[in-house]
């Protein structure tokens, strides 16, 4: 995962964050839920070229994080229309962007057990602009149908529902999402792989262009600003990615 | 006016077998010496609530046979990993899950605050929560037109438990910007609270300090618990403890290793 690629200056990881920093557009307020570290390097690059827009929330941070009335106010927030990007992931993710963070197998037998739907079936609802993003691109994470629904990709349309999936960020590749299709489309494959491969490590269909993208590498500037900039304030609440892809060191109050 | 107790023992009598424990998420003032009490006293049958989410406090109490059922949004130690013990429990069916999305929890506690019955939260519809959760109802909401909306029931908490930076002698507790841990001694029957220190000055009496004051009108008790939350964080005050999370999450891999934790670490009181 964190491997630099040969004749690559920019890790897996920088790479997905400029790829999500073109997702979050122009934005208020994007806020980042918990053990997304990714999302939130790149929701604090995107601060940094928007010069202070969009405000970013990351949960669990002192620095970033503006509510004092704790969770509650986020999730109140997020129901009013005030979080315009938030970030989803799944143990297992489908072809419809449902998405399961609670088990595989039977529900009251499971085969594996994730965490918990934390606050993914409310945030899929109501935030505009979900970005889902799974760091195992295989047919075992991305599924043809996922075995509990934590939260679904679509809504009949007499479900209040002014939010969902706009697309999904892999190590591989880019996927848009059609919500009047409830498909994927391929966006973009990332450098150093091919179609062939996504083909292979995706077990839902999904569709595509005759000729597919590369996705752009990071820019020189977005590699700079996630390096000097950025990586020193992710280390408040995540200091392992921060010292792991960043090197930056542990350095907390205590 | 709330019990100053004497030791932390004297303050968790409130919490007894069978009780339905309100507790915090990791980052917001976890009261884990007590709970290495709760441990060490062998509570039993425990219905822990865990406001959203848990992660050392849950896996640890479940890994030690406290719990019966949890309700919560999610166990995991975050960055470290998944929450071993759950995770094994879950496996083997031996906890009753009640799987919840966090501000429906919010919403349940929320209603209790207000001591009417169900609040009415967006999102939900069409999840497997909501399927599993014959707690949970989907109405048609009555001020519209075939709008499905989901009603969620007040939580039914006897303690919230947790751990905050000072406590005045009257027993108001000083939570600071960690305000959701008013809301839920608002809303569970009573609360237990571990404090870093004990303060001369009434809490209620700055207007400075009030606004992040619980009444002690809401407490029953209060233990002093110096670095009370360790290895969790307490927000302004300290860090969690990465290394002692990860040593956690090797042992605890294992039941063996787990039970060699316990030792080291609850039932010897920590030398740290």
């Amino acid at each position: 995962m964190s491997v630099v690629q040969p004749e690559q200056d920019f890790r897996i990881e920088e790479l997905l964050a400029s790829v999500i920093v073109g997702l979050i557009g122009d934005a208020r307020h994007v806020a980042v839920g918990a053990t997304s570290p990714i999302p939130a390097t790149a929701a604090l690059l995107a601060r940094e070229l928007g010069r202070g827009r969009p405000r970013v929330t990351i949960l669990g941070s002192r620095a970033h994080d503006f509510f004092s009335e704790g969770g509650r106010e986020l999730f109140d927030c997020a129901g009013q229309g005030r979080v315009d990007v938030f970030f989803l992931s799944g143990g297992q993710i489908d072809g419809g962007a449902n998405i399961n963070l609670v088990s595989t197998g039977d529900y009251h037998h499971p085969q594996v057990r994730f965490p918990g739907s934390f606050g993914s079936a409310y945030l899929y609802y109501v935030v505009p602009r979900v970005i889902l993003f799974r760091l195992e691109h295989s047919r075992r994470t991305l599924v043809p149908k996922v075995d509990f629904v934590s939260a679904p990709g679509t809504s009949p349309p007499n479900v209040y529902r002014p939010g969902g999936p706009i697309a999904l960020v892999t190590p591989l590749c880019l996927f848009g999402f059609d919500r009047v299709s409830a498909r994927f489309r391929l966006r973009s494959v990332h450098p150093g792989h091919t179609v062939d491969e996504v083909t292979d490590s995706t077990g839902f269909a999904f569709d595509r262009p005759d000729v597919v993208p590369t996705t752009p590498a990071p820019s020189a500037e977005n590699l700079r600003l996630m390096r000097e900039v950025v990586a020193p304030q992710l280390a408040d609440v995540y200091p392992k990615f921060a010292a792991k892809v960043f090197g930056i060191e542990q350095r907390r109050a205590g | 006016m709330p019990l100053i107790a004497k030791n932390l023992d004297e303050a968790l009598a409130p919490v007894v077998d069978g009780s339905a424990l309100l507790v915090p998420h990791g980052t917001c003032g976890v009261a884990m010496e007590a709970t290495r009490a709760l441990v060490r006293r062998g509570t039993r049958r425990l219905r822990l609530i865990a406001l959203p989410t848990s992660s050392l406090q849950a896996d640890l109490l479940i890994g030690a046979g406290c719990v019966d059922a949890i309700e919560t949004s999610a166990v995991s130690l975050g960055e470290i990993g998944p929450a071993p013990r759950f995770t094994q429990a879950m496996l083997a069916g031996a906890l009753r899950m009640k799987d919840a999305t966090c501000p429906a929890l919010y919403a349940e506690v929320q209603a209790a605050e207000k001591g009417v019955p169900f609040m009415p939260l967006r999102g939900l519809v069409g999840s497997d929560l909501v399927r599993h959760r014959t707690d949970w109802r989907v109405i048609d909401n009555p001020f519209g037109d075939n709008d499905p909306i989901v009603l969620l029931p007040a939580i039914d908490a006897d303690v919230a438990l947790f751990h905050a930076p000072m406590a005045d002698r009257a027993g108001n507790v000083w939570i600071g910007r960690q305000r959701e841990l008013i809301m839920m001694a608002h809303a569970a029957r009573t609360s237990v609270v571990t404090v870093e220190r004990i303060c001369d000055d009434d809490l209620l009496s700055d207007p400075t300090l009030a606004p992040g004051t619980l009444a002690g009108f809401y407490v029953e008790t209060i233990a002093v618990a110096p670095r009370g939350a360790w290895p969790l964080m307490l927000p302004g005050y300290y860090a969690a403890d990465e290394a002692h999370l990860s040593e956690y999450a090797g042992l605890a891999a294992t039941a063996d290793g787990f039970a060699r934790y316990l030792d080291r670490y609850v039932h010897e009181r920590r030398a740290a």
